[in-house]
């Protein structure tokens, strides 16, 4: 983890609000595993601004790429920033999805910018499975023709059904499990916490192992200020504790039925 | 010729006069990797109990112009556990360590001072009866002169590492509060902790902060912060350390000039982490142009 001044290479819109930003960062690019994330000075606002964090969504060859919404304030910015800028990203931080076990299909579970990080472990997965991606509405869903060329099924699920199903993307996971039930799958997912929480279920129903990658908050990003933590579950000698994990630094990956789920 | 830029507070000896404020660095070892901890004038430490802390529910953090708001409520393992997992690697660092302290009563910032006493390599406690944040003790101890003379007072007679008090910025005259802190046998004081703060989520019509409320830091508290420095400073003979929203080396340079004798880095730290490097080195220049040799020559 260190800084790095990038070098903004492209920052193209994509449909409905949905950037992608393309920085010149060798280091980071070899360094970065997928389901790391960065934490991005923005450029051209108030200068006592937080820093923003974002999963990377692809590392290759001395450039990383970061699929972002544009959601408030920074984000609002972030779409503003021109060619040949340079932007101050802070990273690679946190843990990273496991390596896909040889004898599972991996299944991954998206929600919205949920599929970034996905698609960085899809690149790098030597097996191939399944993409299940769910959003609002049609632009909602992102990268899909990318992950049919890498060779993965893709299913779709709308809120609003002007894609794929209409209804939640657990709801399609669900058909899917249920016409393959003998097979043996291991779960990644990134969204928000109802999906997330929905998956951990379903993970814990079949007996699956899942991966869950969080979004919370943040300001520091490297685990000082413990304004990023989510309850977490785990084992001691003698039984179970519960303890504050911080998202930024201990996750943003966590396993199913270790996260305690707020009411 | 190179000034001098090394400061003794309170018995600490500093390299500079440019440390890091409690709850916005960890431990320490958060930020090892990103930048190059003995060169800062000291590390404070984020504040512990005796018992371990949860800490508030999420969400904990908010920006808002100017700074954020905070409620993270004292997270901390809790004197034990903070002695056995950050010691060690604090022990490695060439920097004065300052442990923030608090307890929920008046025995239990003792019991906490005493537990820290004897360790090795502690520098000085300081003590927080100003966090806005938990429900019982922190800044409740700080809300009346005659809490903040018994907290310190308790303390001192536990402890003969170097006491920092750090005040609240919301009372009515920091001058009181400050004398208080020095009569109760206080070495030095450290001015501010966050102010009370709070925003709200409109559409929902419920506060953002899982708390409710949190302290204001960053840029806002800046000037605040300033006058605190400059009211404690004419009131008391301890040296006194000011942070509030310092991003740049002129926001040290004028807790300096209002009568700090060192400063400390805050929320900036989670936006640049070099921020206190940055602050040294203009520190260092300004006493150049200036043709100062030592720091406390920038006091007005
Ligand atoms: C580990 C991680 C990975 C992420 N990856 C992506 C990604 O790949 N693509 C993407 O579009 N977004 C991602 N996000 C969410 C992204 O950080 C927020 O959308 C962004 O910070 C919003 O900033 P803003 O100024 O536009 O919004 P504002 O609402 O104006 O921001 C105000 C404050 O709230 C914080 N904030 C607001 N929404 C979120 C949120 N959902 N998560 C965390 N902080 C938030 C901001 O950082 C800022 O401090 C990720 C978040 C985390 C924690
Ligand atoms: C996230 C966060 C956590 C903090 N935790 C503590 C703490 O544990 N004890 C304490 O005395 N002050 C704490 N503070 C206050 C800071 O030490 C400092 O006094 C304040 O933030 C003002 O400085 P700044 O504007 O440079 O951040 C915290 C501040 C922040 C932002
Ligand atoms: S963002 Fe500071 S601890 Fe995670």
């Amino acid at each position: 983890m260190r800084l790095h001044e990038t070098p903004v290479i492209s920052n193209l819109p994509l449909s409905g609000g949905y950037y992608m930003l393309s920085l010149g960062a060798p280091e980071l690019s070899t360094e970065a595993k997928p389901g790391q994330f960065v934490h991005l000075r923005i450029p051209n606002i108030e200068a006592s601004s937080l820093r923003r964090p974002f999963s990377i969504c692809d590392a290759e060859a001395g450039v990383i790429k970061i699929l972002y919404k544009v959601v408030g304030r920074g984000t609002e910015a972030m779409a503003r920033i021109a060619v040949n800028e340079t932007v101050n990203v802070m990273g690679p931080l946190g843990n990273s999805f496991p390596c896909p076990v040889d004898d599972k299909m991996p299944l991954l579970v998206a929600g919205g910018y949920g599929v970034a990080p996905l698609y960085f472990f899809a690149k790098n997965s030597t097996t191939k499975g399944a993409l299940f991606v769910g959003g609002r509405s049609e632009q909602d869903i992102l990268l899909v023709e990318d992950f049919t060329k890498i060779g993965w099924e893709t299913y779709v699920s709308t809120d609003d059904g002007t894609l794929g199903d209409k209804g939640f993307v657990t709801q399609i996971l669900d058909k899917w499990q249920g016409a393959h039930p003998a097979t043996k799958i291991e779960i990644f997912a990134c969204g928000p916490d109802p999906m997330l929480a929905a998956v951990d279920t379903r993970a814990q129903n079949w007996g699956v192992e899942a991966w869950l990658s969080l979004d919370r908050h943040m300001g520091c990003g490297v685990g000082a200020c413990l304004g990023c933590v989510q309850k977490i579950r785990r084992k001691t000698n003698s039984g179970t504790e519960e303890y504050m994990a911080r998202v930024c630094r201990d996750g943003p990956i966590f396993r199913a039925n270790t996260i305690v789920w707020e009411e | 010729m190179k000034p001098d830029l090394s400061v003794n507070v309170a018995g600490i000896k500093m390299k500079n006069p440019v440390g890091v404020a409690s709850g916005t660095f960890g431990y320490g070892v958060e930020y090892a990797e990103l930048l190059d901890l003995s060169q800062l004038g000291f590390i404070t430490v984020k504040g512990i109990r005796k018992e371990p802390c949860e800490g508030n529910p999420t969400p904990r953090i908010w920006e808002v112009p100017g700074g954020m708001l905070n409620a993270i409520g004292l997270q901390g393992p809790g004197t034990e556990g903070f002695i056995e997992d950050y010691m060690p690697f604090l022990r490695t660092v060439d920097v004065p360590v300052i442990v923030n302290i608090w307890g929920t009563t008046l025995n239990g910032y003792v019991q906490t001072a005493e537990d820290l006493s004897d360790v090795d390599g502690i520098a000085a406690l300081e003590i927080n009866v100003s966090c806005p944040n938990v429900k019982e003790g922190g800044s409740s101890f700080g809300a009346s002169p005659k809490s903040v003379f018994e907290v310190v007072s308790a303390v001192r007679k536990t402890t003969k590492l170097p006491l920092i008090t750090k005040l609240a910025p919301n009372v009515p005259d920091i001058r009181v509060f400050a004398k208080a802190a020095e009569e109760a046998g206080s070495d030095a004081l450290a001015v501010s902790n966050t102010l009370p703060g709070m925003a709200f989520d409109i559409e929902e019509r419920r506060p953002v902060l899982a708390n409710k409320t949190g302290g204001l830091s960053g840029s806002a508290l800046h000037p605040v912060a300033v006058k605190l420095v400059w009211d404690a400073a004419s009131a008391v003979n301890i040296p006194i350390i000011g942070m509030g929203g310092i991003f740049e080396p002129a926001d040290a340079i004028e807790f300096l000039v209002a009568g700090a004798s060192a400063v400390a880095v805050g929320t900036a730290n989670f936006i640049d982490p070099s921020t206190s490097l940055r602050v040294i080195d203009g520190i260092e220049d300004y006493m150049k142009r200036h043709d100062m040799d030592t720091v406390s020559q920038i006091a007005v």
